[in-house]
Parts: C-alpha cells; sequence; structure tokens
C-alpha cells in the first residue's frame, strides 16, 4: 500500500508567481487558509491559526526545511491536528514537499506528502471518524460559500 | 474525553507502521490474498501448495494477527484464520481524507494564482 500521496497540477501562471504564493506566508495563508505569525523561514517554526469559519480554535504549526528558490519549498508537520487536547509534537510529522518546474503554459506543481507509516492508529480513527460525519462536506460547503463568483 | 482513552487501546499495535509492515511481505501478502475471500481456512489448508513449512507459516500469520489484519478463530481442535479488513480500510480512509484535502487546498491555490 502507498505509504505517500502525490499531486500533479497545471498552472497557469509563471513560476515566480507559483513560487511567491508559496512562499511568501500571507499569499500562503490566502489560498491555504491560514493566518501565519511571520515569514517561512528553513529551519524554523512556522505558527499560526487556521481561518476557516468555526476552525478558528486550531493551531497550525510546521517547521520549514528547504526553500530553493522556484524549485522546491518542504516542511514538516502534523497533518490535521485539529483536537487542541492531544499533544502532537510527540509524533513523527510527515513531510510536505512543493515541487516547481517550468512548462510551456506556465508551472507544474507537483506536491507530495510521506511519511504516514509513522503516524499512530488514534489519528487515523480521528480522520476517519471526521471524515465520516462529514467534515469534508461542511469544508466543500465553506469553500462554496468564500470563493468569489466571477 | 472517551474518544481518547479508546485511541490509547491497541495504539502501536494497530499503528499503520504496524499495518504496512506486515503486508510489506510477499508470504504475508499471499497469505492475505487467500484470505481476503472472506473464508476462514485453517494452517494446513493455507500451507499447502507453499514451499514453507508449517511453523514458518504460522509465524507469518501471527505477524498478520499481531497487525490485526487476520483473526484466529477456533473450530473444535482447529484454529482457523479469518481476514479483518478494517485495519487496512482505516488506513486507506486515512490517506484519502489527507488526499482530498490536498485536492482542495491546491484548487484554492489555482485560483488564487491564475486570477
Amino acid at each position: 500500500m502507498e505509504n505517500r500521496i502525490e499531486k500533479r497540477i497545471e498552472l497557469k501562471a509563471p513560476i515566480s508567481r507559483v513560487w511567491r504564493a508559496l512562499t511568501d506566508h500571507r499569499e500562503f495563508g490566502e489560498w491555504f487558509r491560514v493566518k501565519l505569525e511571520g515569514a517561512f523561514v528553513p529551519g524554523q517554526v512556522s505558527r499560526g491559526h487556521i481561518t476557516h469559519p468555526g476552525y478558528e480554535h486550531v493551531k497550525w504549526e510546521a517547521v520549514v526545511q528547504k526553500m530553493e528558490p522556484e524549485r522546491l519549498f518542504s516542511f514538516t508537520w502534523h497533518p490535521y491536528s485539529v483536537d487542541p487536547k492531544i499533544d502532537y509534537s510527540k509524533e513523527t510529522p510527515t513531510l510536505v514537499e512543493f515541487r516547481l518546474e517550468e512548462t510551456p503554459g506556465g508551472t507544474l506543481l507537483v506536491l507530495s506528502e510521506s511519511g504516514f507509516d509513522k503516524i499512530p492508529s488514534h489519528r487515523r480513527d480521528e480522520a476517519y471518524r471526521m471524515n465520516e460525519g462529514g467534515w469534508s462536506e461542511q469544508m466543500k460547503n465553506i469553500e462554496r460559500y468564500v470563493t468569489p463568483k466571477r | 474525553m472517551s474518544h481518547r482513552s479508546d485511541s490509547r487501546r491497541g495504539l502501536g499495535q494497530r499503528a499503520p507502521a504496524h499495518v504496512f509492515a506486515a503486508l510489506g511481505d510477499e508470504t504475508r501478502l499471499l497469505l492475505v490474498r487467500k484470505l481476503c475471500g472472506g473464508k476462514p481456512r485453517s494452517i494446513s489448508q493455507l500451507t499447502a501448495g507453499s514451499r514453507l513449512t508449517r511453523q514458518a507459516i504460522t509465524k507469518h500469520l501471527r505477524v498478520l494477527e499481531s497487525a490485526r489484519i487476520v483473526r484466529c478463530v477456533r473450530a473444535g481442535r482447529e484454529s482457523l484464520f479469518q481476514f479483518n479488513p478494517q485495519p487496512v480500510e482505516e488506513l486507506r480512509a486515512y490517506l484519502d481524507f489527507v488526499s482530498e484535502q490536498w485536492d482542495q487546498a491546491l484548487a484554492r491555490l489555482k485560483s488564487f494564482v491564475e486570477s
């Protein structure tokens, strides 16, 4: 069974634009829906909180790993650590990597997240319950609500 | 919170690492393939056609059992092994969940940089 997630997406935007959207903490926060306290710096912890309505109590924390301009941005984190009562810091984090490549039409973004084999079982149960409880459906509703009509 | 105590139950045994490791072996994958039809089978049935000894097959079954991928049921004096899909399904559901969150985030990134 696969132990990582990989996504490839073509973006009709110059690589410099995509790089800024990924690595400028304010721009990252816009699309990721997180309010970050400060800039991303390799080796340093990035902190903030989720800005989804109803999820503002959820903290966001990641450790920036690599920032190779217009090529690679990576961080480690504890994915979807939404329960404030659980200390996620003891768990082995997963690694998130954004790789960029210039294409004739813009930019190819390859996202990967790896290291799921180290996630404790109760986290899976939790995610499973959230999913079952329509959490992702709720996220879609929120998305429809906040996405500007164009 | 009640779910925390639930969560602690069997922690480690059920960790994905354990499930991944249990499935990361050709003999055990073959055993799972034989069992995933749902019909419980005895050690003799599972050893038939294999180059491995009954002892070796039993050892592999115990690894699968400790990851809860199979369970042992008694039928008279015989031990039968039965496939339990739950740990694999949970793992799949978790990865699907994280994957879906990324789909949504990347869709937002796309409209953000293309507008």
